[in-house]
């Protein structure tokens, strides 16, 4: 095998857009290997080994791989890399803080955030938060890469079933201990995987307010998302910012309410299929990338939303 | 304790980009030109642990050509006891950045370093990590809150499901993220005072790092346009189209 994939999971499936990476490293050879890591891995190896154009599961099992300190992994992974040419993960947050780590003991310069291959040693990344693209060639015989997720479809189950293996587990590095989370946690869907993402800014005004986001998120089967303003004024945790530092997501439809657009937020939203944008001030920026724009204040905008939405779609609605 | 600041000049985060007709990069001519963002978070972060007396020195420093001199001045203004240009040409890649700062280390013996989580041009997010790596040093990176004490740091990620809490052994290095704090703007007496400062410079052969790039880029191009698209008049009308047209909600 030529390709490995750091494959980032929850203890039970693999992340959504680690099933990308895979799919990114289908376009680099025809079968790759994944690497799990973690204190007990059956269910989440059994599931890797049914996904499609894997070769081999490879499994790390340690009590000090429970949760994904970069001390810790990354010279599991560096220990596996002399076999291949790509190493890959998601660049999410586990792969973005493990793999420079992984890059830098190889001597490698690794290429962040990869939305595009072009052969095996050229990619497209995006630069600026996205406001241009850089096609670049790595002179490294060994690449290490992580993968934009919205920019591969993640790798559905194949027909084959892939070999389990056991390697070892680097020792544990002593360095760091792990005292916990605090995760906001909900029952929504994934911000990273939803079709639809509802979105609130500043303009929502108050913590109460975006409970109104959330209200319609939960009505639409939707992801609540939110800028970084949103964050800051603490209506909503960290964790659904969106944009050039947050998630960057790619729904099918993108909801922005009461967001007026920074480049910095745009960054992270601006290749959804279908944006559509409620602000009261007709000038906001978003208004430039939204596909269905309506100026009106986002209170009664929200409450008719709900109203509409409650109402039964028409059977004799015009049609696209 | 002595922490070293790690800070990056780069187009200002105001600043619409665009891409240069040639392709080989973004106009920077005549452009606005700031610390990075994040850098200026970890240079607060620094200041104050030096308020608070946890800290007796902070080191900023910059790799670059003689315009960096200008951000390392910010951060004397800030309030950095030390400030360190080490020359070298423009645009250099995150491993070459991370072993100049290792260079530093191994010179400097901090306790801490602080750097920016990413740049904001680039967006590689790989220094501190890589510099972590090198050092084989504890890290934390996306750093939203921060606690030093004599031999260890308890820190808090901001990871995409929520926070995450460490606690690492020092030497280590943090990487800020944006809600960590809100940097001073410099008063005009420490600017002035900034200004007649004397820098300390080393070169980046001087330290044996070698600075030939990686990656190559072939091309840099704008990203492809949006149709334009319809202001609609009323919520009916949004969820009819998002319905009928878009087909995008049930």
């Amino acid at each position: 095998m030529t390709v490995l994939i750091f494959g980032i999971h929850d203890g039970d499936q693999l992340t959504p857009a680690s099933r990308s990476a895979i799919t990114c490293g289908l376009q680099l050879a025809d079968r790759v290997d994944v690497l799990l890591m973690g204190a007990e891995c059956q269910s989440v190896a059994n599931e890797a080994a049914s996904l499609d154009g894997v070769a081999r599961v490879l499994v790390a099992q340690a009590e000090h791989l429970s949760e994904p300190l970069a001390e810790n992994m990354a010279p599991v992974i560096q220990g596996l890399a002399s076999e291949y040419i790509w190493v890959l993960a998601a660049a999410d947050s586990a792969g973005k803080n493990v793999m420079p780590r992984v890059a830098a003991a190889l001597g490698v310069q690794q290429i962040s955030d990869i939305v595009a291959v072009i052969d095996g040693e050229t990619f497209v990344r995006p630069i600026y938060a996205g406001n241009a693209l850089a096609r670049v060639r790595t002179r490294d015989a060994q690449r290490v890469i992580t993968v934009r997720s919205t920019a591969f479809a993640p790798v559905a189950p194949g027909d084959q079933v892939a070999s389990i293996e056991f390697v070892e587990a680097a020792g544990d590095s002593g360095l760091v201990e792990h005292h916990g989370y605090r995760l906001s946690g909900g029952d929504g869907p994934d911000l990273g995987s939803a079709d639809i993402v509802v979105s609130g800014g500043r303009g929502v005004g108050s913590a109460e307010n975006f409970a109104l986001i959330n209200r319609l998120a939960e009505r639409l089967n939707a992801a609540v998302g939110a800028s970084r303003a949103a964050v800051d004024a603490g209506y909503v945790p960290n964790d659904h910012q969106v944009g050039q530092t947050g998630r960057v997501v790619a729904p099918a439809l993108y909801l922005a309410v009461g967001i007026s657009g920074a480049i910095q937020h745009l960054a992270g939203m601006k290749e959804s299929r279908v944006i559509a944008a409620i602000n009261s001030d007709p000038e906001a920026p978003i208004f430039d990338l939204a596909d269905y724009g309506l100026v009106q204040d986002l209170m009664s905008a929200l409450e008719e939303l709900e109203h509409t939405l409650a109402e039964t779609p028409s059977p004799l609605g015009k049609s696209a | 304790m002595k922490v070293v600041v790690g800070v990056k000049r780069v187009v200002d985060a105001y600043v619409k980009i665009r891409v240069r007709s040639d392709g080989q990069g973004v106009e920077t001519a005549n452009t606005k030109m700031s610390m990075n963002p994040f850098d200026e978070i970890a240079t607060e972060a620094a200041v104050r642990l030096l308020e608070s007396g946890i800290v007796d020195e902070v080191l900023a420093v910059s790799v670059g050509p003689d315009s960096v001199q200008e951000q390392l001045r910010t951060c004397l203004a800030m309030g950095a006891n030390r400030a360190l240009q080490i020359s070298a040409e423009p645009d250099l890649e995150p491993l070459v950045i991370a072993r100049a700062l290792q260079a530093v280390c191994q010179r400097e013996s901090p306790d801490l370093v602080l750097l920016g989580k990413q740049a904001i041009d680039d967006d590689c997010n790989q220094t501190g990590q890589m510099l972590a790596a090198l050092q084989g040093w504890a890290q934390a990176t996306s750093v939203s809150g921060l606690e030093v004490s004599q031999d260890h740091v308890r820190a808090t990620r901001e990871i995409d499901t929520g926070l995450e809490q460490l606690r690492l052994t020092l030497p280590a290095v943090i990487s800020v993220d944006l809600r960590l704090n809100d940097p001073r703007y410099p008063r005009l007496p420490d600017i002035m005072k900034a200004k007649r400062a004397t820098l300390e410079t080393l070169t980046l052969e001087s330290l044996g790092v070698d600075s030939t790039p990686r990656l190559e880029t072939l091309e840099v191009t704008e990203p492809p346009r949006r149709k334009p698209g319809v202001r609609v008049a009323t919520v009916a009308e949004l969820v009819d189209r998002l319905r009928n047209e878009a087909g995008v909600i049930p």
